[in-house]
């Protein structure tokens, strides 16, 4: 039987196997930050263990961080001592830190793409469950806890059970107007928000053959709200294009034998999955979330379903939506443009495209957070940011930002945000905030009319 | 990690499904650098309304339900990796939580933490729920040596799974990183003889 790509990389990657138990799997690339990592480096000095290979870890400063005025000192204090504990930790393990106001410095899942960090046939790992984004190089890269982290850090390997594989295939010309935002969203709504748990998807079809790389890792990083913790898609010659001229990518010789090597990685023609499924690019439209779950999303003009089902009914309560509601006119006053899913500089071109020459609505506050400093500077070099500005946005420093909430940017309690991130959860973006997740096309088209509208109608 | 092995206690029904780890410990939270404390703001924005004042509605402000037990509804713990959600559960008293589907993440935190995940079928986690809620004084049994969850005085138990290593994990207190670091040499050796990457 043959292999997926799944399987070719994570067998290149087992050190042991326990008897009866789980597998030791090495890890090429550990990504750490701020939240997830403290107690993990007191948890090594407790026990007196040295990091094994700081050299294989790469850090930044993303989830706490202002988006405004990176320059200051950070006012919150809680936030200040976290980032001062990375550097201190970074400094003392001898870790490469890309710090709040480094040039190289974003979001965790933003940079290390950026920099060529991410490579084909990796195990990547880090603290963050959106770590799953860098399966859109053919990477196995997952989420852990901090007890995990500070596993890595002894070992360079986390203990782990094998999951189950499932291959996802869309095939298709996708309409005018639906991003790989709405393919993920139309996929979990259609699958559920467990579907994926105890598997590891590989994203398979021309519709994620013909994405860019910025696209597939929007897929691949929502993975994890079908509950999956990897979803990976196979390296072709767009991600050997993407991957080219990179900080840290490999170059000459070295390049052209990993490019012969990242070749052999492509899923077996008679491999067989665990589960599989297949949807028509055609049937995908723009999709907004109405609920507190990924999987709680409709095409934009669709109504909510009458499911009947306490948890169903809590979630709409939150919302104030009701059963059989259309989303269509919904007034909206906050807009975020962001996140580890949609900060990469595709996004906020496409966002820029559709708001140039118009301007905001009125009652709107329109958030834009680019997901690094490189992106930052593309936007300012593409004359993105003069569009943004002139429109009535606000364009704002790098950060996870108002994702999570961690920092200042929150959205008011009641009120409603269109945010292209990743999580709808009761109070993600703010104590009492309801989210609605889209793509960034949607959300400028809501900043731009003030509520929902139909995008293929106003395009 | 302290050990486990078999826990007789009164349990607390939370009948609500998908609870991510955003509901069971808000993000706004994680800017502690330490693994204590947690417990105080554990489910925060369901026990306390905004103001700070209680929400009576809440069942954990039900002084009639208590114990080491949490049984809650399908795909527990979903969403953020944030190992802070199992800090909170332990800090909080949790010993057990008890589901009919957990999210990954979750479920190793857990485990990495002395926390048990009892995954049960629907059928059995619906007769719980039903069973502790009508009597908060009901008795659960969970059995780590024998994979045995019971009502005390009843008919009702399941069997559940678990992975042997973990088990053995759980039964002496041993954690991950004292068998990697026993295993250096076999990690070094496969180091050396990689030939990718």
């Amino acid at each position: 039987m043959g292999k997926t790509l799944f399987d070719k990389v994570w067998d290149q990657h087992i050190v042991t196997t326990i008897e009866n138990g789980p597998q030791v799997l090495y890890i090429d690339k550990h990504l750490i930050h701020e939240v997830t990592s403290p107690q993990a480096f007191k948890e090594l000095e407790n026990r007196n263990i040295s990091l094994f290979r700081p050299k294989q870890i790469v850090a930044t400063a993303d989830h706490n961080t202002p988006t405004k005025d990176q320059h200051l000192p950070v006012k919150d204090l809680l936030s200040k001592n976290q980032l001062e504990q990375l550097s201190e930790n970074c400094k003392k393990n001898n870790i490469e830190l890309y710090g709040l106001g480094h040039k190289y410095n974003g979001i965790v899942h933003v940079i290390a793409p950026e920099l060529g960090i991410t490579q084909p046939g990796m195990t990547m790992v880090c603290g963050d469950s959106h770590t799953s984004t860098h399966g859109a190089f053919g990477t196995i890269a997952f989420g852990i806890g901090t007890s995990q982290v500070a596993q890595v850090f002894a070992s360079q390997c986390v203990i782990t059970e094998k999951p189950k594989t499932m291959r996802i295939s869309v095939n298709g010309s996708l309409a005018n107007g639906v991003l790989p935002k709405d393919v993920i969203l139309y996929i979990i709504a259609k699958l559920g928000t467990n579907s994926g748990t105890g598997y590891f998807i590989e994203y398979a079809g021309d519709v994620f053959e013909n994405m860019t790389m910025e696209g597939r890792m929007t897929v691949c990083n929502m993975s994890i709200e079908m509950g999956a913790r990897g979803g990976m898609i196979a390296p072709d010659e767009t991600t050997y294009k993407y991957i080219i001229g990179r900080k840290f990518s490999p170059k000459d010789e070295e390049l052209k034998n990993k490019i012969q090597y990242w070749e052999s990685l492509k899923t077996d023609k008679n491999a067989v999955f665990d589960a599989e499924y297949s949807f028509d690019a055609e049937d995908i439209a723009p999709m907004i979330t109405y609920g507190t779950n990924p999987g709680m999303g409709i095409k934009i003009t669709e109504t909510i379903p009458s499911t009947k089902n306490d948890s169903f009914e809590k979630s709409l309560l939150y919302m104030g939506f009701e059963k059989g509601d259309s989303l269509i006119n919904k007034p909206i006053n906050y807009v975020f443009i962001g996140s580890c899913t949609n900060s990469r500089i595709e996004d906020f071109r496409v966002a820029a495209n559709y708001i140039k020459g118009k301007q905001k609505a009125k009652n709107v506050q329109a958030l834009i957070v680019p997901g690094s400093q490189l992106v930052a500077k593309q936007i300012k070099e593409e004359g993105l940011q003069d569009i943004f500005e002139n429109a009535g946005f606000e364009l704002r420093q790098p950060g996870c930002s108002a994702c999570l909430a961690m920092n200042d940017d929150k959205i008011p309690e009641g009120e409603y945000c269109v945010s292209t991130s990743n999580r709808n959860f009761e109070g993600r973006q703010g104590q009492g905030s309801r989210t609605l997740l889209a793509s960034p096309l949607v959300a400028a088209s809501v900043a731009v009319e003030g509520r929902i509208v139909d995008i293929s109608k106003t395009n | 990690m302290s050990k486990f092995n078999k826990i007789i206690s009164t349990a607390v029904p939370l009948s609500v499904e998908n609870i991510d780890t955003d509901q069971i410990i808000p993000a706004r939270f994680l800017k502690a650098t330490n693994r204590d404390g947690f417990g105080k703001n554990l489910f925060r924005d369901w026990r306390f309304h905004k103001d700070g004042s209680v929400n009576d509605d809440f069942i954990l402000n039900n002084d009639a339900y208590f114990g080491k037990i949490l049984i809650a509804g399908s795909n527990f713990g979903c969403g953020s990796s944030r190992e802070h959600a199992a800090w909170a559960i332990h800090d909080y008293g949790f010993k057990i939580v008890v589901s009919s589907f957990f999210a990954d993440i979750f479920k190793g935190n857990a485990l990495n933490n002395g926390i048990l995940p009892v995954q049960v079928s629907e059928k059995f986690l619906q007769k719980l729920l039903k069973t502790v809620k009508n009597d908060p004084k009901t008795l659960i049994l969970v059995d780590l040596e024998n994979q045995l969850i019971s009502v005390e005085e009843t008919e009702y138990f399941e069997k559940f799974d678990i992975n042997p290593y973990k088990k053995l994990c759980l039964q002496n207190g041993y954690d991950d990183i004292d068998y990697l670091v026993s295993i250096k040499d076999k990690i070094e050796a496969y180091e050396a003889k990689r030939t990718t990457i």
